[in-house]
């Protein structure tokens, strides 16, 4: 079966094509060259509409504890949102807190063809798994998160070197089936369980002595050394606290190089000036990433409306938990590893906060030069629900768009922000590289984001429509491995994407302490812990993608 | 594993008949019959060792094949007004089964744990909570408060595995760890560190928990307190315990919401915890809500993310509506708002649907006894045992791998359910 698409303007940055009127040939799931005999079993004409790569959502809460906790809390959410039974698709619910259902079916009709959970903790990674199990069409893959887990603390106090630390990592990203590393807080939520309430980036660990700082550098390091292509995803310290810039300042130029990714970076860009001692960060902060090219962002743009935040980071969650709306929310304590907190929230326009959380969102958005080193996300659902990123790609590509929307505003937050005379609009072009060939590059996803020969055929095709947030709320088609599972905004097929992994080589001696630190210290033996691929595969709808590592990867 | 010509020794086994889901039994097993080796227990023993005594599917108690069960199941389905699928005594794949079945046949769908759980799930979506998991219990816990419970009536390898462990992570002198029961005494020795410190009780009946639950909180606000005596416990006591929870380092509250059986449980239990994110202010505690077993813990997970909700929610206007006091299935069986149920059990054979008007289909553990024979009985196979599968703990965060034990042919849930489904 071989499928041509014909005419479309291609906007495909991985081959610096930008709008080139070319045809596409599909089979067996992948984009294939031209056929020699011209054979052609269907054709759809494209002409003149926008062609881009399937869209990859490169930091998305869609499945683990967290992400349960806030859906099992929130039945009022889901009674706002509920999608009946079709003949081809079960009912499911949620808005800010959607079911599995209702993600993989939104993030389809919206062109997006993955989604990469960003919290993984090494002991609910089979959670993490089942769920996104249970997310239909789209790809999907996690980050598995350490830094405050003690083994690796305990490793650090002792001053072990860093090959058993890489070691370590790539042992865990094996078996926990991840793509990438994450750390959330570092150190910070094992120092919340010892009762300290803040820790700053040279701040001490009570117990191990260890300090922030300690554990990117040796993380960061042992993301780079092992060959996994994601650098160390990081949620820094002191997240949403005013004044927080000067750590987000610290921890980039504390990187030393080393490739990091900070991510929801619009909340660590936080001053202290004015009457309201909360003011944007957004200047300085692009201005020290443009500097770094080591340094990639994605943004956790605020939207405004009622939301949910779920965070591994629950110190941060606990000290936000007094703002919850509606009133109730969730903070644990997991198994000497991590923690996850749960907070409902209801970002509004005329919050001088939550408006200049909008501003600096957007601010970063337009200062920072390279698109390839930032990423469109609200770090869903923590700033908003994926749903509106239509709505984002709009405010940033129209300059007037988003100036009405800024004049709504708060009046004080108004005069805190210099948003207004930034003129910068987003192309087509930019948006195809931070929503697909950027976020392929940097997830490490050698055939996805592109239109290349060879690649995956995940590709969505939009009507050019001035009005960007219709144009990309709703795809004329969307192809998931070749196949067409969107007509029209409409899902009208059922696929079930695969799960992007990496597998770095590790020494198997690590096994040996592990094992002795399981049984004398854990309420489940490692044997149990590990994840083995059939549990991907799972009923057989499931399947496991290798991505290659970069080349000189060791130990 | 290692094998010899009659047995097979299997190592490392996760029982999923308890919530702590202790993933260190060792099981023997010869053709069909399984003895725990080491480390069983009362719950965990007789969850293994259960013989297999029925394999073949009854329609009106005659004896059919699987496929026949299943069309008939498929039949009664399709002429339904309401049906309603319960028990859900299974694995994360059993409940995807259910789940699916129940959204294309626009049943109800409800746990015969709901009554316990949703004293827990009530509090989650009214005001939250503050808890912890297991293996920080293990290493960091110093003042254990056990609310209304006999935790060791239910969970009997708890202390051992969660509390007079060996060694902490931290240093920890084990020794000092204070367990202190408010409510119900233990019925046995288990709480009795190893140098044999008893554990402190503060007798109460548990109806009267809401009251002295409410004075604590009251303390521990800094609230002063007229009377002497509340239900019997001496203020003072209270006084103590208060000063206790205040002074901890890290505190665990804990309860098993199916022993808190008493009417509006769930006030109480949302004053524990609000209790707990009180104290919080100047040190670390955490609610341990023990429960979870047979799948429990499981079924409500999955139909979380799948629909959006937890048990107690119906199909039957085509999409997911949830309603915990409607969707109870033991009331809509009770008022015959069903006319087919299918009840799922596949842990435990004393699991048996209550007596109603409904066409009652039962997925049962082998060795089920009926007072009234179902109208379709499938006897299955048991997660852990008879298929790999996976299940939940009591703390919602971990999930064990079951596996595959013997060979006895007995379909899983899964199977069966989505046999049904494609028969439709």
């Amino acid at each position: 079966m071989l499928l041509k698409l014909t005419g479309g303007r291609i906007f495909d940055p991985a081959h610096d094509q930008n709008d080139v009127v070319r045809d596409i040939y599909i089979r067996d799931g992948r984009i294939v060259e031209k056929p020699i005999d011209g054979r052609i079993d269907e054709e759809i004409d494209v002409s003149g509409k926008v062609i881009m790569a399937g869209a990859i959502d490169m930091h998305t809460h869609i499945g683990g504890g967290k992400v349960n906790i806030a859906r099992t809390m929130l039945p009022e959410d889901h009674a706002e949102a509920v999608y009946e039974r079709t003949e081809m698709l079960r009912s499911c619910t949620g808005h800010a807190a959607p079911s599995t259902l209702t993600t993989g079916y939104r993030y389809a009709e919206m062109g997006y063809t993955a989604g990469f959970e960003p919290a993984v903790l090494p002991i609910n990674a089979r959670q993490a798994h089942m769920e996104m199990h249970d997310t239909p069409i789209i790809d999907k893959g996690g980050y598995v998160m350490l830094g405050s887990d003690d083994f690796l603390l305990r490793m650090m106090a002792a001053n072990s070197d860093q090959e058993a630390i890489n070691n370590y990592v790539a042992w865990t990203i094996n078996h926990a089936q991840a793509v990438g590393l994450k750390v959330v807080n570092p150190g910070g939520i094992s120092a919340f369980k010892f009762n300290q309430r803040k820790l700053d980036l040279d701040e001490k660990n009570d117990f191990y002595g260890v300090t922030p700082r300690d554990i990117l550098h040796r993380l960061s390091r042992a993301v780079q050394e092992i060959g996994v292509p994601h650098p160390l995803h990081v949620h820094g310290c002191n997240l949403g606290v005013p004044g927080n810039m000067q750590t987000t300042l610290d921890t980039i130029q504390g990187a030393e190089g080393v490739p990091m990714h900070l991510t929801h970076i619009q909340f660590h860009s936080y001053g202290t000036e004015g009457d309201f001692k909360f003011s944007s960060g957004a200047a300085e902060i692009a201005e020290a990433i443009n500097k770094h090219k080591n340094i990639t962002v994605d943004v956790g743009q605020i939207l405004f409306g009622q939301t949910v935040t779920a965070s591994g980071d629950n110190m941060r969650q606990f000290a936000g938990a007094p703002h919850a709306h509606p009133n109730k929310w969730v903070c644990m304590d997991i198994e000497c590893e991590a923690g996850c907190g749960v907070v409902p929230f209801k970002y509004k326009d005329q919050s001088y906060v939550n408006a200049l959380q909008w501003m600096i969102g957007l601010e970063t958005f337009l200062m920072v030069d390279d698109p390839w080193r930032i990423f469109l996300t609200t770090d869903h659902p923590n700033g908003a629900p994926f749903t509106s990123y239509p709505h984002l790609i709009k405010l940033l590509m129209d300059k007037t768009f988003r100036n009405d929307m800024l004049s709504t505003l708060h009046p004080e937050a108004q005069k805190a922000t210099h948003l207004a005379s930034l003129d910068r609009e987003y192309s087509l072009y930019e948006i195809a590289i931070m929503t697909r060939a950027g976020a392929a590059k940097l997830v490490g996803l050698a055939d996805r984001g592109h239109l290349g020969v060879g690649a995956a055929a995940d590709i969505t095709v939009y009507t050019d429509n001035s009005d960007r947030e219709k144009m990309f709320e709703k795809p004329d088609y969307v192809f998931k491995d070749g196949e067409m599972v969107v007509r029209q905004g409409q899902v009208i097929k059922i696929t079930w994407g695969t799960t992007h992994v990496v597998k770095p080589e590790y020494d198997v001696s690590i096994e040996k302490p592990l094992q002795q630190y399981f049984d004398k210290f854990h309420t489940l033996k490692m044997s149990n812990f590990k994840i083995s691929n059939d549990e991907i595969v799972d009923d057989g709808r499931g399947s496991l993608t290798i991505q290659p590592l970069h080349k000189g990867g060791r130990l | 594993m290692t094998e010899n010509s009659t047995a097979t020794l299997w190592h490392e086994v996760a029982s999923p008949f308890c919530g702590i889901a202790s993933d260190d039994l060792t099981i023997e097993v010869n053709g069909n019959t399984v003895k725990v080796l080491e480390n069983g227990d009362a719950v965990t023993q007789p969850g293994f060792e259960t013989p297999i005594t029925d394999i073949q599917p009854r329609i009106n108690g005659q004896e059919v094949t699987l496929d026949q069960a299943i069309s008939h199941i498929a039949d009664l389905l399709i002429h339904s007004k309401q049906p309603l699928i319960a028990g859900m005594g299974t694995d994360l794949n059993g409940a995807r089964s259910a789940m699916a079945l129940a959204d294309k046949t626009g049943a109800t769908i409800d746990s015969f744990y709901s009554p316990a759980a949703f004293r827990n799930i009530l509090v989650l979506q009214d005001t939250g909570y503050m808890t912890t998991t297991l293996t920080e219990v293990r290493n960091r816990v110093d003042v254990l408060l056990i609310v209304g419970t006999d935790v060791e009536a239910t969970f009997p390898r708890f202390f051992e595995r969660m509390v007079w462990n060996k060694e902490s992570m931290f240093g920890q002198e084990i020794e000092s760890r204070e367990i202190i029961y408010l409510g119900k005494k233990p019925s046995g020795d288990a709480s009795t560190s190893p140098a044999g410190k008893k554990a402190q009780v503060i007798p109460c009946d548990n109806a009267d928990l809401p009251e002295v639950i409410s004075v604590l909180r009251a303390l521990l606000k800094g609230k002063n307190i007229q009377a002497e005596v509340v239900a019997g416990v001496a203020v003072e006591d209270l006084k103590a315990l208060a000063d206790k929870l205040k002074a901890a380092k890290y505190s665990v509250v804990s309860w098993s919401a199916g022993q808190l059986d008493f009417d509006h449980a769930e006030a109480t239990i949302q004053n524990v915890c609000e209790m707990i994110k009180e104290i919080n202010a100047t040190t670390r505690s955490n609610g341990l809500p023990l429960g979870g077993k047979e799948g429990d813990t499981t079924v409500n997970a999955v139909a979380s993310w799948q629909s959006g909700y937890p048990m107690r929610t119906t199909f039957n206007r085509r999409f997911p509506d949830y309603d915990p006091f409607l969707n109870d299935s033991r009331r809509m069986l009770a008022e015959g708002e069903a006319d087919v149920v299918i009840w799922v059990s596949s842990f435990n054979t004393a699991v048996t649907p209550p007596n109603s008007s409904a066409t009652t289909i039962v997925l049962g553990r082998s060795g089920m006894q009926f007072e009234t024979e179902p109208d379709v009985y499938i006897p299955v196979g048991v997660p852990g045992i008879d298929h790999e599968g996976r299940t939940f703990r009591t703390d919602s965060v971990v999930s064990v791998p079951l596996r595959k034990l013997r060979d006895s042919g007995l379909p899983s849930v899964f199977e069966v359910l989505s046999a049904v489904e494609q028969a439709l």
